[in-house]
């Protein structure tokens, strides 16, 4: 379970998140949407550890993250997978090196069970296992991503898994595939997952609790049925150019 | 005007202490597991072999230039058969070790704040914090380990190569046989010579990891900024590294006075 308690933080001396509280049970998954620049990354870095807050607490499984140091917070954050924005591969290795990366850094396994398991793996993601030699700036955003999600998954078979921002910058069909995987993780491998982004197409697709960040302080945490009837200012205008977008396609037929 | 100094200052007296706080974690990231030797011995490689013709190449220049001008200042006196002496004295203690120390500052510094700040600019530190690696002890230990190993390594080689570049000047234009020029070097190849001439090396070494290992994690600003930190980790170190050579030759000339 996670658990964030009157939590603020910022960088320098400016202030990004203010007393946000909002809980996620086990099993559960969450969209936090927001506008760009309101928060939302930040709080993943928070619940991954990465930073610590200013005030309150982030709990984790009922311990305080801030509090955790060493082979704890390593013990900690195996359980939690994350996909970073644009994937964060480590660009002068291999799709292989990457995605086995964990493995050849920590499990006593030879060469050729890890590559067999990066193949495995690969597949699961729908990826060519051809692309095992390739380096990360020959593919795709959207291939890019899937390898991020495979690396992830391979590490340590996490329960948790946090994706920024995982469709920004990608085409419609490559956000498909990547909204079918993680889809595909919270179905068949029961992975709750924790998503930041601003499409709010993607969010409905992907989870029925929402929380929405303005400028650093939560406007909302409810279902879908919530949202529709939230009359909070900053919620509406989060939502309204989305809602005029989908009117005009509707209005001309194009759906 | 006064408000923009004390600001200045402030800042001064912060990246010092933030420098002070990431080298001693630096350091400590030496114990304990695990250990990357393959990185290590990368980074060897590519610190060592990579600025070889480097050092090579500035170090036979500097040598006949520097013996040049000694053998025409040393003619007026008719003292030419000190040549050997003088050469080894200021390419042991002096030249080698800042003409090693700059070259490596310029290119391998460069390279380390560059590559670390490009990985923290694109998340790949944050990726690697994520899966349980200390990426000071992943990234920054190896490199520091490759340096003090090969920069007394480069000046040592550095430092042959100008006393033999001195050797071509002193046979071919100063008209001195080897033999004169040799053992004249060879009677100053005492043990507080090369002592200073390895010291510096070596503390120069620990200048160029930590500056830029610690510009490379704390690059912010994206591509820009990680430009303006490689560009500012070579004119640091650069300047430390003259600084530091003073304070050392001063302080080995106040307790080493005798051995020299």
């Amino acid at each position: 379970m996670i658990r964030l308690e009157n939590v603020t933080f910022g960088y320098g001396d400016t202030p990004v998140l203010r007393e946000v509280s909002f809980r996620i049970a086990p099993g559960e998954s969450r969209v936090i949407m927001g506008p760009s620049g309101s928060g939302k990354s930040t709080i993943l870095r928070l619940i991954l550890g990465l930073d610590r807050p200013w005030s309150g607490k982030v709990l984790v499984d009922g311990r305080d993250i801030a509090a955790l140091k060493g082979a704890e917070l390593r013990d900690l954050r195996k359980r939690i997978g994350m996909v970073f924005q644009d994937g964060a591969l480590f660009d002068s290795m291999t799709i292989g090196e990457n995605v086995g990366y964990y493995q050849f850094e920590y499990s006593k396994k030879t060469d050729d069970q890890i590559e067999g398991e990066v193949r495995q793996m690969l597949q699961f993601v729908d990826l060519d296992t051809e692309l095992i030699d390739r380096l990360p700036e020959e593919l795709s955003g959207g291939m890019r991503r899937r390898v991020a999600i495979a690396r992830a998954l391979l590490s340590t078979r996490p329960s948790l898994m946090l994706f920024d921002e995982p469709t920004t910058g990608l085409d419609p069909q490559a956000t498909a595939n990547v909204l079918a995987l993680i889809k595909k993780l919270q179905e068949q491998e029961r992975i709750s997952v924790i998503i930041v982004t601003h499409q709010i197409a993607d969010a409905v697709k992907l989870a029925d609790k929402f929380v929405i960040i303005h400028t650093g302080r939560l406007v909302f945490d409810g279902d879908l049925d919530q949202l529709r009837q939230c009359a909070t200012p900053e919620v509406q205008d989060f939502l309204s150019p989305f809602r005029q977008s989908v009117g005009e396609v509707i209005k001309r037929n194009f759906v | 005007m006064i408000t923009g100094l004390y600001q200045s200052f402030k800042r001064f007296v912060f990246d010092v202490d933030q420098l002070s706080r990431f080298s001693a974690r630096m350091v400590l990231s030496l114990f304990g597991r695990p250990v990357y030797l393959a990185e290590t011995m990368e980074q060897m490689y590519l610190i060592g072999i990579g600025s070889l013709f480097l050092v090579i190449l500035t170090g036979i220049f500097a040598g006949q230039g520097l013996a040049l001008q000694f053998s025409m200042e040393l003619a007026d006196f008719g003292s030419k058969n000190y040549l050997g002496r003088l050469m080894a004295l200021s390419v042991i203690r002096e030249l080698g070790p800042i003409l090693a120390g700059l070259m490596v500052a310029a290119r391998v510094a460069a390279g380390i704040t560059a590559e670390i700040g490009s990985m923290k600019s694109s998340n790949q530190l944050d990726a690697l914090t994520a899966f349980g690696v200390d990426p000071i002890r992943k990234l920054a230990a190896p490199r520091l380990i490759a340096l003090v190993v090969m920069v007394p390594v480069l000046t040592v080689i550095c430092d042959f190569i100008a006393i033999m570049g001195g050797w071509v000047i002193a046979l071919f234009i100063a008209h001195l046989t080897s033999t004169t020029y040799m053992s004249a070097v060879n009677a100053k190849l005492t043990f507080g010579n090369v002592f200073i001439g390895l010291l510096k090396p070596f503390v120069f070494a620990f200048i160029i990891a930590f500056i830029s290992c610690y510009k490379g994690f704390t690059a912010t600003g994206g591509t820009k900024g990680v430009g303006r930190a490689t560009t500012e980790s070579v004119m640091i170190a650069s300047i430390t590294i003259l600084i530091v050579n003073f304070i050392v030759t001063k302080v080995v000339f106040t307790f080493l006075k005798g051995y020299l």
